[in-house]
């Protein structure tokens, strides 16, 4: 059960670390990548399946939050005035 | 594009400390700090790094994504009380307001939603004095408050009031034992603010609350600097009023929240008076899309309070190590301990402080507090931690906040390095100074 999740795990970390990597903005970029990674090396040896799967459903709700800003196509150089 | 992912994955399998992620896509970073720092530059029509956080810090996208529905279709006014719009819309009010008095350990009944900091500010020093004024006339506050806060004092002192300016000590605290000689049977309320805006020091806010609770004085803090990026606890500190600003947490600029103690009760006089919204202490329709980014970034904040914390103490130890490792005469203003690691105010005696911000010129940085940034006159903060004048013009204020990065902080530094090093070159004052004259013994003719 643990060796299924972890690939989901991996392929999950994997897919957040692509898309964090296209915010055109330098920090927000960095901040992502960094977070993303750190975050996921904190929480790296939990074992109760519970709080996997939690941390999981966090994870992807912040992929969704990272998509939906990246749809956005908010470039830095996009000012009206 | 399938390179790119190969690339990460076999890099997952190497024990690395940080990730030298090469993707394809042509926006993204390159491999060294240098290509990153220039391929920024290009991206970003040359636009300086943002090293002055305390000014106000960008919207962390968390906060953008909680804003944007009530921005476009949950558009309804919380306070219509007959249909889904303004029901949803309360409903997402509520929620942020409740996200605010999580952080700080309130009741949600506790928060009123004004328009920032300032208007808190206004709002309580003004609103208490006002209510109280009957048989309390007396105010004391410190002399490095936030403009706003000074401002209102010398308002109320124009109504008649007799107002305390409480001198600091060179650290930049208050001496606990002067405040206490201060507070008189007539005093209805002390203002002293968490953190300084512009030489990062802590107050002893508990001790302050301690005093003030026991002598039954109400106390207010300017909270502005420091929520969400120190714990803070308005029961254990004994707080009685507390000013948050959005735009300082990464949140939305334009909102802010006071927190007023219900019990025991603190009474205001409103300053904005009409349909009695926010407990009738500020009316206005409450800004749902604003109250919302306060919320979610308060939210934000409380979740990676730590996280944040660790990494920009490290980031300003960096900047501060490498900085005075360099060069001589480098001096600190403010208490080295008690401080928020964040923000770092430096004179750099024998150059003067405009010069330097000009010679960083691709580095956001600032001298002493935006809203005094105008005037040419040294920092009132400076000079009541007793700065020597020619050291308050040479100050320079670097702000480290949740998205700086290494590179940041060490481009900030070899930068600064390089400029105060070329500034003293060029000055006739350093020339003595190395030459072992005491400029302070010289006698200027004339002419």
């Amino acid at each position: 059960m643990a060796a299924a999740a972890r690939s989901q795990v991996m392929s999950l970390y994997r897919t957040m670390l692509r898309e964090s990597a296209k915010f055109p903005s330098y920090n927000y970029r960095n901040y992502a990548l960094r977070r993303v990674r750190d975050a996921f090396k904190a929480n790296r040896n939990v074992e109760d399946p519970k709080a996997v799967e939690r941390l999981m459903e966090e994870g992807r709700q912040t992929l969704a939050l990272i998509q939906r800003q990246l749809k956005m196509k908010l470039s830095q150089q996009w000012k009206s005035l | 594009m399938l390179a790119s992912g190969r690339t990460v994955s076999s890099r997952l399998l190497r024990p690395t400390a940080w990730l030298p992620l090469r993707l394809s896509s042509e926006r993204t970073a390159a491999s060294s700090p240098q290509k990153e720092l220039i391929k920024k530059h290009e991206q970003d029509e040359l636009r300086p790094l943002y090293m002055d956080f305390q000014a106000t810090t960008p919207m962390d996208p968390r906060v953008l994504d909680a804003m944007l529905p009530y921005q476009v279709n949950y558009y309804g006014n919380p306070h219509s009380r007959t249909h889904a719009y303004g029901w949803e819309s309360e409903s997402a009010m509520e929620t942020a307001r409740k996200q605010v008095a999580d952080l700080i350990g309130a009741d949600p009944r506790e928060i009123v939603f004004t328009s920032g900091a300032t208007e808190s500010n206004n709002m309580a020093i003004k609103g208490v004095a006002r209510f109280y004024k009957a048989k309390k006339r007396h105010v004391i506050t410190t002399q490095t408050e936030h403009k706003c806060v000074l401002d209102s004092c010398r308002i109320l002192e124009s109504e008649g009031f007799d107002v305390t300016y409480l001198p600091v000590q060179k650290n930049g605290l208050l001496d606990l034992e002067l405040l206490e000689a201060s507070i008189r049977t007539d005093t209805s309320l002390v203002s002293v603010m968490t953190v300084n805006n512009e030489i990062g020091v802590k107050q002893p806010i508990k001790e302050i609350g301690q005093i003030c609770r026991s002598k039954g004085v109400f106390f207010h803090t300017d909270a502005a600097q420091a929520v969400g990026k120190i714990p803070i606890s308005i029961s254990d500190w004994k707080i009685d009023l507390m000013s948050i600003s959005g735009h300082k947490i990464y949140g939305p600029k334009g909102v802010g929240a006071l927190y007023v103690r219900r019990r025991p009760r603190v009474r205001l006089e409103p300053i904005q008076n009409g349909g009695g919204q926010e407990r009738g202490l500020r009316s206005g329709t409450v800004p749902t899309p604003l109250a919302v980014g306060l919320g979610a970034a308060c939210s934000v904040a409380q979740k990676e309070m730590e996280y944040d914390h660790q990494r920009v103490s490290m980031l300003a130890n960096r900047l501060v190590q490498k900085i005075m490792s360099e060069i001589p005469d480098v001096i600190m203003n403010g208490d080295p301990e008690q401080r928020y690691p964040g923000c770092i105010n430096l004179s750099f005696a024998y150059v003067e402080g405009e010069s330097l911000l000009m010679a960083l010129k691709d580095v956001a940085l600032s001298s002493g507090s935006a809203c005094t940034s105008a005037s040419l006159e040294p920092s009132y903060v400076l000079r009541a931690i007793g700065a020597d004048e020619d050291l308050a013009h040479s100050s320079i204020r670097f702000g480290i906040g949740r998205f700086t990065t290494e590179e940041e902080v060490d481009y900030t530094a070899e930068k600064c390095i390089e400029q105060v090093c070329r500034l003293r070159e060029m000055s006739p004052l350093w020339e003595m100074i190395q030459e072992g004259i005491d400029l302070k013994s010289i006698k200027w003719t004339q002419h």
